[in-house]
């Protein structure tokens, strides 16, 4: 499935200043592997040791947390847009 | 006592003091790290007490280069002795920090007065913010008396007397179909792209600051001394963590003698991610969709959550939910007992604060203080139809029919 992957502005950088990656996978764990497959430089900013997300990352799929929905397991199709977000802004 | 940068909380990377929010290593959030005070306690002491009666008075432990300005003071708001509402709930000392008493009648004109000031010194010629009504207000007011554009997003679904009094200033107020957590994560998209300052995304680490000021003034009003027990509000969790920072800031520079006090945090049970996770003993906050009466407490997906859980855990505390019932009930309990008129997040605190007691959480011989951060008056949907109204014809007979029984002086 081809998914498009917007990047936040503090990860830009670590990705050859792209502003968002075209990417494959079933669910948003395996776009997100596919994305580190990208731009190795991303996996350690936003993924932890055990293979989940650090704990202010925040993921959307169309614009809902993936918490809400199935979190890595989270089944993408193809044209869907996954957005990644610093966690830390609001209150 | 200068700040000298902004630091990761998670892996301590250090930044520049500009306008960033995020570790670019990890991803967690920035606060600033000051210098060690240089002046002695009784320095300190003597500048704090010869400056204004507002929050800069501190400002030799806020993050500002130049000498702080407002165009709208801000704090020094009544500790209140609230002796009928501690005689209620079987406490020996309670203390109100009034803080409907501020220019907006909230807190949130305490971490505006400081977003802003450090905006302006870095440039910034518009400000914006990610709201649930306080803030907007607050955001509105201070941008207006510094002459600045501002824009405030917001819920759609606010309460009326937020969005018409935020209206007043004469800003933008952008209302988005959605909850907070969508509004503020527009917002940071939003800031991605503006040369603005939001005041909680790309500024907040000055932001956040501002709630020290809660915990200054309130060692300050109590002789310098520190109270056993806090209770307060947690929606992010910023002001929560920042109160704790605040008392310890006056330990370290040698104001105050003995430990932080124990922190206990109060949410509604419609929007309870910090207290469910406190419960379950853990620091992963799970996001959940509010469903609740106090809005302003509204954060489904707190950035400041895992800290509230650890410094509760840390200090003895505690983070406890209260129904929408109790909460209206607080608002009751306090407004009776103390002739203060809060909000519904006013409203969770007491409750929180009654349930306390209640459980026997709360020693009989501390001294505690309660957090009442916004204004009864923006939110009367949570208390209309409880007032007991008599309506009679201007005739003596009438009244003194309906009133025979109230007795006769």
């Amino acid at each position: 499935m081809a998914v498009t992957v917007k990047l936040p502005t503090q990860l830009r950088a670590a990705a050859g200043n792209a502003t968002e990656a075209q990417v494959d996978g079933g669910t948003v764990g395996e776009v997100l592997d596919d994305l580190y497959a990208q731009h190795a430089e991303l996996r350690e900013r936003i993924a932890d040791d055990g293979g989940g997300l650090r704990r202010f990352v925040n993921v959307y799929l169309g614009g809902e947390d993936i918490r809400f929905l199935d979190g890595l397991e989270t089944a993408v199709k193809d044209g869907d847009e996954l957005t990644i977000l610093p966690a830390v802004a609001g209150g | 006592m200068p700040a000298d940068a902004l630091k990761c909380k998670e892996c301590s990377t250090t930044y520049p003091l500009d306008a960033r929010y995020v570790c670019e290593r990890c991803f967690g959030p920035l606060e600033v790290a000051y210098a060690p005070p240089t002046s002695s306690p009784d320095e300190l002491r003597r500048r704090i007490q010869a400056g204004p009666h507002t929050l800069w008075r501190y400002a030799d432990f806020l993050p500002l280069e130049g000498p702080p300005r407002s165009a709208l003071p801000t704090g020094w708001t009544p500790l209140v002795r609230a002796d009928r509402l501690a005689a209620r709930l079987g406490i020996r000392e309670l203390w109100i920090k009034n803080e409907t008493a501020n220019p907006t009648h909230s807190f949130k004109d305490r971490v505006v007065s400081i977003a802003l000031a450090r905006a302006q010194e870095l440039g910034f010629e518009t400000v914006a913010c990610a709201s649930t009504g306080n803030l907007a207000n607050a955001v509105a007011a201070h941008a207006a008396a510094a002459g600045l554009p501002s824009y405030v997003f917001i819920p759609a679904d606010l309460e009326d007397a937020k969005v018409v009094a935020t209206g007043a200033y004469g800003t933008h107020i952008v209302a988005i179909r959605g909850n907070y957590d969508a509004v503020n994560r527009l917002c940071t998209e939003v800031s991605a792209d503006r040369p603005w300052a939001f005041v909680n995304v790309n500024v907040r680490p000055y932001y956040a600051e501002g709630s020290k000021t809660l915990a200054y003034e309130t060692a300050e009003q109590l002789g310098w001394e520190l109270p056993d027990r806090v209770v307060a509000p947690i929606a992010s969790g910023s002001l929560f963590t920042k109160v704790a920072r605040g008392f310890q800031d006056f330990i370290d520079a040698g104001l105050l003698t003995g430990d932080v006090p124990v922190m206990c945090g109060a949410q509604a049970e419609g929007c309870s991610p910090v207290a469910q996770a406190f419960a379950a003993g853990t620091d992963v906050c799970r996001p959940v969709k509010p469903d609740t009466i106090a809005k302003s407490l509204a954060i489904g997906n707190p950035a400041d959550g895992p800290y509230a859980v650890e410094l509760a855990q840390r200090t003895g505390g505690a983070i406890e939910s209260v129904t929408d019932d109790e909460i209206r009930a607080g608002i009751r309990l306090l407004a009776e007992t103390s002739g203060i008129f809060t909000e519904t997040a006013g409203g969770v605190t007491t409750a929180v604060l009654a349930k306390l007691a209640a459980a026997g959480a709360i020693d009989p011989d501390e001294r505690v203080v309660a957090y009442i951060t916004g204004d009864g008056l923006k939110t009367l949907d949570a208390v209309r139809g409880t007032a007991d109204v008599t309506e009679i014809a201007p005739s003596l007979d009438e009244f003194e029919a309906a009133f025979a029984a109230a007795g006769v002086a």
